[in-house]
């Protein structure tokens, strides 16, 4: 009895040591690439990592960020770069989820692109700064029926390097409505000086993957995965007016660079224009007004002009009335030494963009944030 | 049946009356996902056929050499999984290394045969069935063949389907395993022509 026992343990345990030893030799020899160069943006950047493993893990670990949502596992089809030299043939594992022209421009998934020899890449300046961080939900309110603000403490002791108007990317876990998770861009809200917080306003779409995540799942003391910060949306420096225009939760973005300016003690004129439909979307109203009196004395002027363009009968709306456009087209009277900063769908942004265009702002000291 | 033609017997009743995919519904996961074009499916459909032909020899010699020796007979599952598993990877590296090309074609396909149970299906067939080596290599490869042939037409199935209307419930895998279903049906035709156990 025992020894059929032990010659079974016997007999599995050498297969399974013959086998183990095969492998690690194999690994030795086949898979052993020896360390491999890579240039990144021209020499920007020189790594010398180990060969045989996926671009996207390698340059995990030399601390570049690559944007994915599933983790290498080639099925979001987000972790593209732009390998110059050294690509060799695309795999029909990549296949799917690149377009005729990327094919030309040698995109590449890093996650399935193996690195075997030495290589040259471009990835987006940017994402050099960009980083995963760990942070967990402090607090949790409701701005209006529809949009919510949370506000995430980063558990890196770090703290996050953001421009004012810059976005993170959110990561929703597997639920209900997700079997993988996925990534849903915000702007930032919250001040940028405070680097171990992130405030974001989401709005909730029906059946959206991440707001109905965040409306009904996500809760206090829950963990959430950002990463960022990306956009070229922020505050250029100059001592131009500056003229914002947002509506609904493209508040976000408006407020941080409003909070930055008065952080800094900017003498910059501002005039925030916020565009909602009746009152029960307007949010913050207080605070932006507030911050119309703190911002006096030290900016030459701020105003906040709220605007509402369906208002109700019981709103008893004394502000602003019209379409956003018509609005702004009221107030600004000359624009061509003015700088302008939008944020909100895409409809309101063109539209926006021709009345500033049309009161002189030119266009190329447009800058907008389209969602 | 004559010996010498046994195994070729038994080689087309793998491929058309007892293909595996069809008959017994093994390997359906790659055979739902990687069905979408006959490009890929192609590629696919050729690895698994090495992949199944191979591994049942070194499964023969395992089990008839060091497992019926000891009377282990009933370790079989677990010692066909990690044979099958080291030998698919230690292919993938090889051919990752010698050909970029062949690895682009059929390499990429291998880490999803690993745990295909059509592989580990055929071995255990094997056994059961009490082949010899001959026999197995035969019924190991027509095996492949037919899930190859399988695959094939279902890719060139799906390929006319993304122009058809399909209702939205059904889309994807229901549509697929329907699909599937009606191919069984058409393979039964050929039961009964060869008649192997």
């Amino acid at each position: 009895m025992l020894t059929t026992l032990l010659i079974s343990v016997g007999i599995i345990s050498a297969v399974a040591v013959f086998l183990s030893l095969l492998m690690v030799i194999a690994d030795a020899t086949i898979g052993n690439y020896g360390n491999v160069l890579i240039n990144v943006n021209n020499g920007t950047k020189e790594l010398t990592v180990p060969g045989g493993q996926p671009l996207l893990k390698v340059l995990t670990e030399e601390g570049i960020f690559i944007p994915s949502a599933c983790g290498g596992r080639g099925s979001c089809g987000l972790c593209k770069v732009k390998v110059v030299e050294g690509g060799g043939q695309i795999l029909p594992t990549e296949l799917p989820w690149l377009s005729e022209e990327e094919k030309k421009e040698n995109i590449r998934l890093s996650c399935q692109f193996k690195v075997k020899n030495d290589l040259s890449i471009q990835i987006p300046e940017e994402l050099f700064l960009v980083k995963q961080y760990t942070t967990v939900v402090t607090r949790i309110r409701d701005l209006t029926h529809d949009i919510k603000e949370i506000r995430l403490k980063l558990l890196d002791s770090q703290g996050i390097e953001t421009k004012a108007g810059q976005f993170v990317q959110f990561q929703v876990p597997v639920y209900e409505l997700t079997d993988e998770p996925v990534y849903r861009a915000y702007s930032i809200a919250s001040v940028p000086s405070d680097s171990s917080h992130i405030e974001l306003e989401i709005r909730l779409v029906p059946h959206g993957i991440c707001t109905t995540y965040v409306h009904t799942y996500l809760k206090e003391g829950d963990e959430v995965l950002v990463n960022g910060p990306y956009g070229d949306f922020y505050l250029h420096e100059s001592d131009r007016e500056i003229i914002c225009i947002a509506g609904g939760s493209g508040m976000a973005p408006i407020k941080s660079i409003l909070l930055d300016m008065q952080d800094k003690g900017s003498r910059r004129k501002v005039t925030y224009f916020f565009g909602a439909r009746s009152a029960k979307d307007l949010f913050l109203i207080d605070e932006m007004k507030e911050l119309e009196g703190k911002l006096e004395g030290k900016l030459e002027a701020f105003t906040f002009v709220p605007a509402l363009s369906e208002p109700e009968e019981d709103d008893n709306w004394e502000g602003d009335v019209g379409l956003i456009t018509d609005v702004v087209a009221r107030h600004v009277k000359d624009g061509s030494n003015a700088e302008a900063y939008l944020c909100g769908s895409p409809g309101m942004i063109d539209a926006c963009i021709k009345v500033l265009s049309a009161c002189g702002v030119p266009e190329e000291r447009i800058y907008f944030d389209k969602f | 049946m004559n010996s010498a033609v046994y195994p070729i017997a038994v080689f087309f009743a793998a491929v058309f009356t007892n293909n595996i995919l069809l008959t017994n519904y093994l390997g359906m996961c790659s055979f739902l996902s990687v069905s979408r074009e006959i490009k890929t499916s192609v590629g696919l459909g050729i690895a698994v056929t090495f992949v199944m032909a191979t591994t049942t020899i070194l499964n023969w010699l395992a089990y008839n050499f060091i497992l019926l020796p000891f009377q282990l007979e009933y370790l079989r599952f677990i010692v066909f999984i990690i044979i099958i598993a080291a030998f698919v990877q230690l292919i993938e590296m090889i051919i990752e290394r010698v050909s970029e090309g062949l690895y682009a074609a059929l390499g990429i396909f291998l880490p999803l045969i690993t745990v295909n149970c059509a592989i580990l299906g055929v071995s255990l067939f094997m056994v059961i069935r009490d082949y010899n080596l001959i026999t197995s290599f035969f019924y190991g490869l027509g095996s492949g063949l037919g899930w190859f042939l399988a695959i094939m037409a279902m890719a060139g199935i799906r390929q006319k389907l993304t122009r058809a209307k399909v209702p939205p419930g059904l889309e994807g895998a229901g549509i697929t395993l329907i699909i599937a279903g009606m191919m069984a049906l058409a393979f039964m035709g050929f039961s009964g022509m060869i008649n192997i156990t």
